[in-house]
């Protein structure tokens, strides 16, 4: 099909995925369902007009939506639409009840951090063109499923609240009398990534070592706590305190270097060489024989 | 909120597909570690007999009196299943190294944006080394 047939189909295209849409959640795609899916999404996947997006569906308070499932949406596809753009389609013109978290849309809230083909992706800044079709679209792993792509968040912030994620200083100066309180543009730089974490979840949820074991800290933790630690404005004894949090059992030992996080944090957070520094630092500072 | 999905195990295990470098150099690295903690445990019985050939203790061997430890190996080694497993030994050994080497890389923070190319480079090293060990191990192998 040619580029100008692409835009009047693609009005029309809400009704055809429509039925697709409206037929799938009421019972498991069948044999002939999938068939015609199939079809039709092939001949116009390969136009570029409809993606087929695969979402994750599960909600305990509906009877037959308990056993979770796939359902099949097919999304008119537009340049520069994100999978975000894709569920938000498909909720708004096929099916209301589709749940997922997402509010600034352009990777800054960390809500929307969906396992997309297989990766901890935010939903808002995957690019759709840059996936291979049918897009499969899950809550993210290792954390418990509430409804479709919510997944229960509380043991991750449990785990970043761990490491006091506030700025500590016993020698700030009395309201009154407050100054700025400068910080050297190399410190600044050395934790200059590690501030652009905007806790989405995804690596935690992609850790292995987190997954098995619930009270290891989490490479988003770390990290935080790394973005503290290496504060220069923050005191010597400040230090001590936050290395004492993280050379616990379930800290920083855990980590078995899988590279994993670091692989999946959208803002490209190094987190394992944080981690290693960490490891580095907690052994310096217990070495001290003279 | 009343109830909420857990995957489970299984369907972890299940995305063995989409498993990074990091992963496999993880997965391999424990593996090859319990696979040369189970060798020592027969490479301790082996050497245990070296006690009784100091012993003078002899086994009977096609009709004549020979050391039981010069006997133990002699006969292992004739055998083709053991000279296939010294080859997988080899490999675990080599792998285990390597990576090794590649994790203390790590740790001081060294060449951590190519951990995936070291990685690749363990392994194809370790085929590399295992495939020239060939020929050794299987020279003077009856059967
Ligand atoms: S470190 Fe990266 S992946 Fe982890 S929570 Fe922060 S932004 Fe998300
Ligand atoms: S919607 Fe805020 S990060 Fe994607």
């Amino acid at each position: 099909m040619s580029t100008q047939q692409a835009e009047p189909e693609s009005q029309e295209a809400p009704k055809d995925p429509e039925m697709q849409g409206a037929e799938s959640p009421a019972a498991e795609t069948q044999e002939g369902d999938g068939a015609v899916d199939q079809t039709s999404t092939d001949a116009s996947e390969l136009d570029g007009e409809t993606v087929h997006i695969k979402v994750f569906r599960y909600d305990p308070e509906v009877e037959g939506k308990q056993e979770p499932r796939f359902d099949d949406f097919h999304v008119p596809f537009e340049k520069g639409m994100t999978v975000l753009d894709a569920v938000m389609y498909a909720r708004d013109e096929y099916d209301s009840s589709l749940t997922f978290r997402h509010s600034c849309r352009q990777a800054v809230c960390g809500s929307d951090a969906f396992f997309v083909n297989g990766k901890q992706r935010l939903g808002c800044k995957t690019q759709i063109a840059d996936l291979e079709a049918p897009v499969r679209i899950e809550p993210l792993p290792h954390q418990e499923v509430v409804k479709d792509l919510v997944v229960d968040m509380d043991h991750f912030y449990d785990q970043m609240h761990t490491v006091e994620p506030y700025f500590q200083d016993e020698d700030t100066p009395a309201v009154d009398d407050l100054e700025e309180q400068r910080q050297s543009p190399e410190n600044r730089e050395k934790i200059k990534m590690s501030s652009r974490c905007i806790w989405c979840g995804a690596c935690m949820s992609s850790c292995n070592i987190a997954a098995g074991d619930n009270e290891y800290l989490g490479p988003a933790a770390i990290n935080k706590a790394y973005k503290f630690a290496m504060d220069d404005r923050e005191s010597e004894e400040i230090k001590e305190h936050r290395l004492r949090i993280l050379e616990q059992e379930h800290g920083v030992w855990r980590c078995q270097t899988q590279f994993s996080c670091t692989e999946v944090c959208p803002k490209d957070i190094p987190l394992t060489e944080h981690i290693q520094e960490l490891k580095r630092e907690a052994v310096k500072k217990n070495l001290k024989f003279w | 909120m009343s109830q909420s999905y857990n995957r489970g195990l299984i369907e972890d295990f299940g995305r063995w597909k989409e498993f990074s470098a990091g992963m496999w150099a993880w997965i391999f690295h424990k593996f090859t570690g319990w696979v040369l903690i189970g060798y020592l445990f027969t490479h301790i019985a082996v050497l245990s007999t070296s006690i009784g050939g100091a012993q003078g203790e002899t086994t009977m061997v096609d009709g004549e009196a020979v050391n039981v430890y010069t006997a133990t190996l002699q006969g292992l080694e004739s055998l083709f299943l053991i000279r296939l497993l010294e080859i997988g030994l080899l490999a675990v050994a080599v792998f285990h190294i390597l990576n090794g080497l590649r994790l203390l890389m790590v740790d001081l923070g060294i060449g951590l944006d190519s951990q995936d190319k070291s990685f690749y480079a363990s392994l194809v090293l370790t085929g590399a080394i295992t495939v020239a060990s060939v020929p050794t191990f299987l020279t003077g192998v009856s059967i």
